[in-house]
Parts: C-alpha cells; structure tokens; sequence
C-alpha cells in the first residue's frame, strides 16, 4: 500500500482512478441506517457540526474503512467523532452506554428500546 | 436494463418473502446479531434524547420526511417543465426557488438543473462522497455511492453509460457534473416523442429516476 | 465571471478536508457560472466558523484537457464547483 498521504488517507478522491464494472443491485435502506441519517440531518440542524464535519472525520478513516465497513457504519462512526468534538457527551457516557446497549440482547431490535413503531 | 423503482406500483399486500414493498430485498444486517456499529446507533440516539437535544418524535418524523421523497417529486418537476416553458425558464434560472414552487425544498443547498438536448446529454456524479439531490430523487442507490461509478463516470461516461444500457452516438456531447461543493444536480431529460397535448400528470409517468440523474432517458409512451 | 479561463491550483492538500478533487488540480477550464459565496467548507469541517465565505464557481473542462490522450472523447465536458482560492488566472 502506498505511503504517500495523497493517495492513502484521501482515499474517497477516486475521481479517475480504476475500479470495475458498475453494480446496478439496489438494496432498501434499514431502520438502523435511516435512524443513522435522521441523526446526521438533526445534528447539524441544531448546530452541533456540519456536513462538511462528517465528511472529514470520514476521510480520515482511511482506505481500509472504505473497503470493510458499509456507507451507514462510516457516517455513525463520523457522527459519534463529531458530536464527541462538540460536547455533546462525553468518552465515558458513551462507553457506558454501549456496554449497557450490548447487554439487553442480540439483535437490534431487542437492543434498541424505541417501540417498533416508533419509525 | 437499469433497475429503476420510479415507475413500479407499490403493492403492499403482494410483496414476496424477504421483500421489502419496494421490491428489493432488505439489507441482511437488519435481523443479524448485534454489530458495533449499530449498537453505537442506539447508544449515540439515546445519549442525544436524554440530554435534550432531540426528541424521539423528531427522529421519527425525520424519517418519515425522508420516506416521504422519491423521484415521482423531481418527475412532477420535469413534466412541469416539459408543459410549462414559463416554469422551465424559472427551473434553469434557479432550480431551488422552481423546485419550491412545487413543495419540494432544497433546504441551504442550491439545485442545479442541466437540460438533455437533441445533441447533448448530462449525468450527474459525486466523485469526493456523494451528494444526491435527495430532496427531489429520495435516498441515492447503492450504485451511486459506490467506488465503480463515483471513479469511472468522471473518466469514461460512454462506457458507464453503456453499462446502464444507455448507448449514446458520437455525435451527442456528453456532460458529467461532479458536485464537489454546495450544488445539487438533476438533468432535465428530453420529453419522450409522441407524447404530444399529454398532461404534466401524464407525462411525469415516464420521467424515471434514472433519467434525472442521467444513467438513463425517460421512458417512451407504452 | 462567466467565460474567464481559470487554471485548478495543485496545492497538496496532505490529510486536510478539502473539495478539490485530486484528478483537476493543474487543469485548465472556463468558468461557466457564478454561484455566490459559501462559508469555506475547509474551516467548516474542523468546528470552525468558515469566515470569510469564499466565492463558488461552475469551471468546465474539456475531457481533452482532464484525461489528455486518454481520454474517451476529447470534446465531451466535466463540470465541477470549484471555490476561487484553489483558482489561479490563466495567462495570456
């Protein structure tokens, strides 16, 4: 892998750059990933960061997270970076919180307490 | 052929086994055993409700906003243009304040309307992310977000374009828009031939989302 | 203004946000529209206030001069926003 920091940690520049034949395969969206997007779009409605905030902090993740993680996983991984950067709540609260979400069950269903119809 | 929702009835009560209404298969992680990133989702919705910033009824009714738009409120925008050369000169003058005029609001960010001519044809791209003009078009496709195209569109648009089953002639001058910055694009696609003295209602039938981001052209009268 | 010929500036951008892709800086183009002033997107991403806001412009570029000899049809166009202080003007 490269070690220019060009070509690695700007890796979502991929404007001309090589890739294979278009995957025309749609998918519809989860109630996980659109609570993730409903979280952005408030965020930045209430000031905490901006769009251009989220798309840093996933720039720098790098190429690996391109490649392994998914579109929504990237953005709550941003919007967690920001809203820390923000004050919005702290290393700790999260910490907690995620032990605690963890702990409820195994899915995301049981884990989330939001009614089913809450979305 | 481009799989393109735009035009399919949503048929509720018939939809297959592991479908969702739409058609298309849900995301396998939705009944999957917890994963970090989606017990940070809960963790981070939790801690923002609690300390005031959000309610949950206001993550609901984001979601429902977002659920709410789909490429049938950018195809009422085209086929008004298409019956309306008042509207459309306001539309290719600024495309936010047209837009608004029919209930579509393009919030901070401005719209960018590029016209399809006899001789040109315009497709839309975002090469750093992938801005979408989901205010008029809904949430983007996969495609549209992932490597293949957001590299290869800006390089070679004649062999993307082919890869949508659109084969452009040499002679058609092919534009790519890169929304790099504050823009949102769509293209206002050529009004399907024989479909003269048909109503804007009639007519935003064949505008496909397809056709508004450009991998396409609107569907020819049945 | 429309029409001014502007050149892409080929600052390294080394980890930094910015919204200059990397396959335009260096190339040469022609400003098809004014679309007023935003806050910079680079300050904005970092917490900060993006002040002052910077003047955004529509450039248009030939395929001949983004991808040269490769290029798939040297007279279709790339349009891209491009903020004034990655623009430097073309001489003669």
């Amino acid at each position: 892998m490269s070690t220019d920091p060009e070509k690695t940690l700007r890796y979502h520049d991929m404007g001309g750059l090589e890739a294979g034949p278009v995957d025309l395969s749609e998918h519809d969206y989860a109630l996980w990933e659109k609570r993730v997007d409903a979280l952005m779009v408030l965020s930045t409605s209430r000031g905490l960061f901006t769009v251009d905030g989220l798309r840093r902090a996933i720039e720098d993740m790098g190429p690996d997270a391109y490649e392994t993680m998914s579109y929504y996983e990237r953005w709550i991984y941003s919007v967690n970076r920001n809203l820390i950067e923000a004050g919005a709540y702290t290393a700790d609260e999260l910490a907690a919180r995620l032990q605690a979400v963890a702990a409820r069950g195994a899915d995301y269903a049981t884990c989330s307490l939001a009614e089913p119809g809450d979305a | 052929m481009p799989h393109d929702h735009a035009d399919h009835s949503h048929d509720h009560e018939h939809h297959h086994e592991g479908m969702s209404p739409s058609g298309h298969p849900y995301r396998k992680d939705q009944d999957g055993p917890l994963t970090h990133w989606q017990a940070m989702e809960i963790a981070v919705r939790e801690l923002l409700v609690e300390k005031g910033i959000f309610t949950p009824a206001e993550i609901s009714a984001a979601i429902g906003r977002m659920d709410a738009r789909s490429p049938a409120d950018g195809a009422r925008v085209v086929a008004r243009a298409w019956t309306d050369p008042a509207y459309k000169a306001r539309l290719m003058a600024d495309g936010s304040a047209a837009a608004a005029e029919l209930g579509c609001t393009v919030d901070a960010l401005k719209l960018v309307v590029v016209e399809n001519t006899a001789d040109t044809h315009n497709v839309v791209v975002c090469t750093l992310c992938s801005c979408y003009p989901r205010n008029l078009l809904g949430l983007p496709p996969d495609w549209y977000k992932n490597r293949a195209y957001r590299s290869r569109v800006v390089r070679e648009p004649r062999k993307v374009l082919g890869e949508f089953g659109l084969d452009l002639p040499d002679t058609t001058r092919v534009r790519v828009h890169d929304s790099t910055a504050d823009m949102r694009y769509i293209v206002l696609p050529l009004r399907p031939d024989g479909t003269e003295g048909w109503s804007a209602e009639q007519l935003a039938a064949l505008v496909t989302r397809d056709s508004m981001i450009g991998v396409g052209v609107a569907s020819a009268p049945a | 203004m429309p029409e001014t010929a502007v050149r892409v500036k080929t600052w390294p951008s080394h980890g930094l946000h910015v919204r200059t892709p990397r396959y335009l800086r260096g190339k040469c183009g022609v400003i098809e529209r004014d679309l007023g002033s935003f806050p910079n997107p680079e300050e904005l991403a970092y917490g900060l206030p993006g002040t002052p806001p910077r003047r955004l412009v529509r450039v248009r570029f030939t395929m001949a001069e983004v991808w040269g000899a490769a290029a798939e049809n040297p007279a279709d166009t790339l349009d891209a926003e491009i903020y004034e202080h990655w623009l430097e003007p073309v001489e003669g």
